[in-house]
């Protein structure tokens, strides 16, 4: 049976202390025990940011990409292999700046991933400039007079792609995101864990304590996950009180590789390679004679 | 004079009215009759309108190219007859409409025979719609040279079949009458003519479709792209054969999308490749590197079209070579080929995937518009399925896993630079790759001298190694030569036909003919070179891309250049103005 010593990598973090990747990591690694997935039956697709260093850190199948993409290279690997489970783990910059097209068609195709934001609204390995996500007159170095742009709201924009598993979670609640994560890397089809996790160095506004003030559990409540339009109303919850837990869900939509007739056969990298004969390549002759 | 199966037509008309797809028709019943034929469209960025045209070359010799000199015109339009009266031979025919503002007596005084035909009455009375046109005006070209009228009836029976009975029929009654007419009233006054021969069947096919096809046998089972022309097709054919070979397509967001998901794909073991044009290529760079460090398998297909920026969509260029070798920050392996005729672009189609995982790295196949779209006859015992082989390099299979007696290191220290590759899934083989510089064992080393000396020196050894795969330039004519003209990828054909007639014509001219461009092969380059007459590069791009290639590599300075950049492939006829000109 798998236990988190077979995820322990001998590289240490390199994160801050108290930094909240640490939740977030912490808690996908307890999610992969609870739902049994051993280290070489996934992998970890990240991008760049402190939060994209995570595979290096994880005992399993990785791949540290480069800057925005993690997602749609993710979602290559899926389609060539959909017996990996595939987690995606990066920021909102990432994410939400260069990878937005990637997000919201990653979404949009129901591809088969659970993509984990690492979602501290700012850049934190660039030394501190605001992010997609950072809120509205946050100032930072790039943002000298405050931010002036709306943030990207990741779970309203999911919902309205047409995501069928939108979630929120915040670092700290370590046993409240495993669970989330665990829900997700059990859906069918894409899962959206956007993840309130503090820088602790260059975000002094959201912090543990903003996040802890704000957040409320979803699931205390009489939320309806298969209700898309309460799910919507939730989504927009952002300020004096922030609702975390699953928004939205729903199982009976196929993920993009299952409506692929090439794929119901096998995983397409079990299928076989160096079996076409001179047969197959008169057959193809035939159409242009 | 007569001239039997020597000939080249131009079918032109606005977009819209089956320019391509009849004029392709005409191709296939064209080598139904034994002859050999080049065809090229050329057509305009735009879904109606304008003017496009597709001319058609036949001949009783294999040929690779197509020429200048048209003999016969099948003018659908007005502007068509305007455009291309001066491309004609003297006594070369004109076919246009009858009831038209086409003036005959303008066309005689330029030594052109006009063939008035009433090609409207006969689409509308004989098929019912006036799109029948180009049936129309095909039928009367056929009459009047004389070709097979069967040939043509059995193309169109074959092609409109999906369309039912009544189309076939429609379009069977058209273009006979169009032959009846064109037989009767002008064949007797024209001198080039068509007759059926006998020879093995041959294919009509383009270069996009002939490496999709290689690659489709090769183990491609994955396409990643943005629609850019010219290299669509080539995702439009993957997308017709994938259900039946095994093989999807996605079409994506943009093409950092499409090759970053057959970066994916490699990753975990599945030949996958991303076709593009220069746009696309320019916004794939990025990832280029990713493959290079991750020391990931990758095929990009790039089919050239003159920029910069958009430059001219529907045109050809030779203008991305350099960018090609050097995109993406930093040093790394890779490997270009630039086939130069359809058979190398079907080969290449598998060989690409072969050297990407035997290299573990990126492999770019470079083509342009021109042989892309170039139609020509091929004959199938030319495509040789028994060389079609797979070879995955140093790929770890699950036996080779199960019995590991060590840790894996992915990226583990080789002499010739290549780590054995395992994909995940296996217990044995559990690691993490990374765009960072990194350790053998994948673990990002981002600060480290020694690390980072030992680790780009040994991605570096595989281009080494890969000179091994790498064959010199292609040469052709005497060996000893005043001019030895030096040319790469598609332009061969031309080159080649040029080196003949201009050695028919007492010259010593012959030719080296890159296919496989790098890593570059110095040392068999210089032993040519030294061979070599006086040196020229012909190039579809303005700067002598190759001229500049061979001084950087071998210190060669080329003494000249033959250069176009007018966004069409080269002609023999083109080779041969610019070596007169060069060696006056």
């Amino acid at each position: 049976m798998v236990t988190r010593q077979d995820y322990a990598s001998p590289v240490r973090p390199t994160w801050c202390p108290g930094c909240g990747n640490f939740g977030t990591w912490n808690s996908l690694k307890k999610a992969l025990v609870k739902v049994g997935l051993e280290p070489h039956e996934i992998l970890i697709v990240s991008g760049i940011g402190c939060g994209s260093k995570l595979p290096d850190y994880t005992h399993a199948n990785g791949l540290n990409t480069i800057h925005g993409r993690p997602v749609i290279i993710a979602s290559g690997a899926q389609l060539a292999n959909h017996r990996l489970k595939i987690i995606t783990t990066h920021g909102d910059g990432d994410s939400f700046g260069l990878g937005l097209s990637h997000f919201i068609n990653a979404a949009r195709r129901n591809i088969d991933l659970v993509d984990i934001i690492q979602d501290n609204q700012i850049y934190g390995l660039t030394k501190g400039q605001y992010s997609p996500t950072s809120d509205p007159g946050f100032v930072t170095v790039t943002s000298p007079h405050g931010a002036i742009e709306n943030r990207i709201n990741p779970v309203l924009l999911a919902l309205s792609v047409g995501a069928t598993f939108v979630a929120r979670g915040f670092a700290r609640d370590v046993e409240h995101l495993s669970w989330l994560i665990a829900e997700a890397l059990q859906h069918r089809g894409y899962a959206l864990v956007d993840v309130m996790q503090p820088c602790v160095t260059f975000n002094r506004q959201n912090t543990y304590d903003w996040y802890g003030e704000r957040a409320y559990k979803l699931q205390e409540s009489d939320h309806d996950t298969g209700d898309l339009q309460a799910a919507l109303q939730k989504a927009q919850e952002w300020g004096e009180r922030i609702p975390m837990g699953i928004f939205y869900q729903r199982e009976d939509q196929p993920a993009y590789h299952e409506y692929l007739n090439v794929l119901q056969a096998a995983p397409l990298v079990d299928q076989p390679l160096g079996q076409w004969t001179e047969e197959h390549l008169q057959d193809l002759v035939e159409e242009y004679v | 004079m007569r001239i039997t199966n020597n000939m080249t037509f131009l079918f032109g008309g606005a977009a819209g009215q089956g320019i391509e797809s009849n004029g392709a028709g005409f191709a296939k019943a064209l080598a139904r009759t034994g002859l050999h034929v080049v065809a090229v469209p050329d057509y305009m960025s735009r879904i109606r309108g304008g003017h496009n045209f597709y001319q058609l070359r036949v001949s009783e010799q294999p040929i690779l190219t197509h020429e200048e000199p048209v003999h016969m015109v099948m003018a659908l339009d007005e502007r068509t007859v305007e455009e291309h009266t001066r491309d004609l031979v003297p006594g070369g025919g004109m076919i246009y409409e009858q009831d038209s503002k086409v003036d005959a007596a303008a066309l005689e005084a330029q030594d052109v025979q006009p063939f008035p035909a009433p090609l409207k009455r006969i689409a509308n009375e004989a098929g019912g719609s006036e799109v029948m046109i180009n049936m129309a005006a095909l039928g009367v070209a056929a009459g009047i040279t004389g070709m097979d009228y069967e040939a043509m009836a059995g193309v169109v029976r074959q092609g409109f079949l999906k369309k039912g009975e009544d189309v076939v029929r429609a379009n069977l009654e058209v273009s006979r009458q169009g032959y009846d007419l064109g037989q009767e009233r002008y064949a007797a006054g024209f001198d080039w003519k068509l007759g059926s021969r006998e020879a093995p069947q041959r294919m009509t096919i383009d270069g996009n479709a002939i490496f999709a096809m290689g690659a489709l046998l090769g183990g491609c089972k994955m396409v990643c792209a943005y629609p850019m022309t010219p290299a669509t097709p080539v995702l439009h054919w993957f997308a017709g054969h994938g259900d039946r070979y095994g093989a999807i397509i996605k079409h994506v967001e943009d093409e950092i999308a499409a090759v970053n998901m057959a970066i994916g794909a490699n990753f975990v073991g599945v030949r996958a490749m991303a076709p593009t044009s220069g746009g696309g290529f320019s916004l794939m760079t990025e990832a280029l590197g990713l493959a290079g460090i991750s020391e990931t398998p990758l095929v990009v297909f790039l089919s050239q079209r003159p920029g910069p920026s958009t430059g001219m969509p529907t045109r050809s260029s030779q203008g991305d070579l350099l960018f090609t070798l050097f995109a993406s920050q930093d040093e790394f392996p890779r490997l270009v080929i630039a086939p130069h005729t359809h058979e190398e672009t079907f080969t290449t189609g598998w060989r690409a995937f072969n050297l990407a995982e035997k290299y573990q790295t990126l492999v770019v196949v470079l083509l342009d518009h021109h042989l892309s779209s170039m139609v020509r006859t091929v004959l199938p015992a030319d495509l040789h399925m028994d060389q079609v082989t797979i070879d995955r390099g140093k790929w770890l299979d699950r036996a080779a896993l199960d019995n590991l007696s060590e840790p894996y290191l992915r990226y583990k220290m080789t002499d010739d630079g290549i780590s054995p590759r395992a994909v995940p899934g296996h217990p044995n083989a559990v690691y993490s790759a990374t765009s960072d510089e990194h350790h053998e064992d994948g673990h990002i080393d981002s600060e480290s001298v020694a690390t980072r000396t030992a680790m780009h020196a040994k991605r570096l050894r595989k281009f080494q190694t890969a000179l091994a795969d790498i064959r010199p330039p292609f040469t052709y004519g005497p060996d000893e030569a005043e001019v030895t003209l030096i040319g790469w990828g598609a332009s061969y054909g031309a080159i080649r036909e040029a080196v003949d007639r201009a050695n028919a014509d007492g010259a010593r001219v012959n030719m080296l003919h890159f296919v496989d461009i790098w890593p570059f092969p110095v040392e068999p380059v210089q032993a040519l070179l030294n061979k070599a007459g006086r040196t020229l590069t012909v190039e579809n791009n303005a700067m002598g891309q190759m001229g500049m290639l061979l001084r950087m590599m071998t210190g060669h300075q080329v003494a000249g250049s033959i250069l176009t950049w007018d966004g069409r492939g080269f002609t023999p006829e083109d080779v041969l103005a610019g070596l007169q000109k060069e060696v006056r």
